[in-house]
């Protein structure tokens, strides 16, 4: 088999008034980083699965009579395999280069991003910051994905660090599959919508832990005469969000700091409620309150829809075990929980009804012009542009 | 609050963009220093990887202009002099990249009797000497 394409370099990546500045070391970094991802992924990982297959099993065969019955098994039965501890420990490595180069590129240059965020920012009636918002225990406990200070942690004033940080990086930890504003995802929902869903016309959407909007600005845009709200707990996030809509000529979304479970809007009043891949970031406890506000908020004819990775059920363990990966090396504490859930009966028991429930597979809309279509066949556990997308209809 | 945190001009970046992510970092070879040193070199890797991008951009740029082309680059013969030069440079730098190895590890102990004299000894030697 041929190697892959390298991915497109990150000097491709879009831009924005509140996208950091960079030089071609940045962009060496951060092609650097997108290789290496390439590399382990489609290189190295193949290798683990021959190890499993060709030591770990069999010696877990020998010593129990039967194959691991779960992925916590796989887990622990790989933990002591060399291949298994090369591949990890050079992923993990990866994956702590990435936030370095982030934010050293972003840091160099905090006080001019503070600075246009403000400029763009000031006297919005579209931004609405609320530090009554308590940061939620799921989003603090540890800093998600490895990303120091998480979301929400602001080390100066006016702070849009994070964002910058999580926004500059997100090209080259997907190999720019995502597309150049990273808004893959969002834009994949609103293609659906349009071809499969064409009568459908929300009037006001609902983007939940929207972070820097990457995913709420292609519903915006394609529905221009809706009111959009995105919300989410994290300042730096939502300034960040607003500036960035506000240089890409984006007008119809209101960026609030609120909490999901807590939100003052009257019953039936969204037509849309969306999330992306965002539950996978909350707890057991938040996940069912907030589908049950969604279901609250929600108009009759509404729809909710949810882009996530694949849930768990009938993949075989060894999969779902380097799926679960993230959940245990990369901070992602309710990862491997929340794909495991029935999410059908998780939606019912939050009032939506079964017979309105859907789940379907989405593929990532990328720039045609400048990089290869999304491909679903190397998958890169958690990386690849293919959601799971579920849901209901109200 | 926000009016409790620095300005932007009172912080240091670098110290910061060093910041570890909160949670237990997991180690997945048995020694946590091997893994610490595979963290190292990976940084080293990349950084390499910069510089060779800026060289290939600067490369092409010289060549663009017209004042040194890739081709030349490549057919690039040292004479005499610069041979025996660029040769010497290329022994020092993998003895520098490799000075531990050259240095001897732990399970060559005893290979030279004078230089792997445990310290403890030289002092108890000293105290009463």
């Amino acid at each position: 088999m041929p190697a892959a394409p390298p991915p497109p370099s990150w000097c491709h990546v879009g831009r924005h008034a509140l996208f950091p500045g960079s030089g071609s070391d940045d962009d060496a970094r951060f092609d650097f980083l997108a290789n290496l991802n390439g590399f382990l992924a489609g290189q190295v990982l193949p290798r683990v699965r021959e190890a499993y297959v060709g030591r770990v099993l069999p010696e877990f065969e020998r010593d129990h009579g039967r194959p691991p019955g779960n992925r916590h098994e796989v887990r622990r039965a790989l933990s002591g395999d060399p291949t298994y501890q090369l591949w990890s420990a050079l992923r993990r490595s990866t994956m702590e280069m990435r936030q370095q180069a982030g934010r050293g590129l972003v840091l160099r240059q905090l006080a001019a991003l503070v600075a246009r965020a403000q400029a763009l920012n000031a006297g919005s009636p579209r931004l609405q910051l609320d530090p009554d918002v308590e940061v939620p225990r799921y989003a603090s406990a540890v800093d998600i994905h490895c990303m120091p200070g998480g979301y929400h942690t602001e080390v100066v004033s006016d702070d849009v660090l994070a964002a910058a940080n999580y926004d500059c990086g997100i090209f080259a930890t997907t190999g720019g599959m995502l597309g150049r504003y990273s808004d893959g995802g969002g834009r994949a929902l609103a293609r659906w919508l349009g071809q499969v869903h064409p009568q459908f016309k929300p009037r006001r959407i609902l983007d939940i832990g929207c972070s820097v909007g990457h995913n709420t600005l292609p519903l915006a845009q394609a529905f221009a005469d809706a009111e959009v709200v995105a919300v989410d707990v994290a300042a730096p996030m939502l300034r960040y969000a607003h500036a960035r809509a506000a240089s890409l000529d984006v007008r119809n979304v209101l960026f609030r700091q609120a909490d999901g479970e807590r939100l003052d809007y009257p019953q039936a009043h969204f037509d849309l409620i969306m999330t992306s891949m965002f539950w996978h970031e909350t707890s057991a406890r938040a996940m069912p309150r907030m589908l049950a506000e969604i279901r609250r908020m929600l108009a009759p004819g509404g729809l909710t829809v949810h882009l996530e990775q694949p849930q768990y059920q009938g993949m075989d363990p060894y999969e779902q075990c380097i799926r679960d990966w993230d959940a245990y090396n990369n901070n992602e504490p309710f990862w491997s929980v929340m794909h495991d859930y029935d999410l059908k009966g998780m939606m019912t028991r939050a009032g939506f009804d079964p017979a309105r429930y859907f789940e379907v597979k989405l593929q990532g809309v990328v720039d045609d012009a400048l990089f290869p279509h999304a491909d679903d066949t190397r998958e890169d556990y958690g990386r690849a542009p293919l959601w799971t997308a579920f849901g209901a209809w109200a | 609050m926000s009016s409790d945190l620095p300005s932007p001009e009172d912080i240091d970046p670098i110290a910061l963009a060093n910041a570890r992510a909160k949670g237990k970092r997991p180690y997945f070879f048995d020694d946590p220093d091997v893994e610490r040193v595979l963290a190292i070199a990976m940084a080293i890797a990349m950084e390499h990887a910069v510089t060779r991008q800026r060289l290939d951009a600067l490369e092409r740029m010289l060549d663009a202009r017209g004042l040194v082309s890739r081709a030349e680059l490549d057919a690039f013969v040292p004479g005499p002099e610069a041979e025996a030069a660029r040769g010497r440079w290329m022994q020092e730098y993998i003895a520098r990249v490799l000075r531990i190895v050259h240095q001897g590890g732990p399970e060559q102990g005893g290979r030279d009797q004078d230089a792997d004299l445990p310290m403890q000894a030289v002092m108890d030697e000293l105290r009463h000497s």
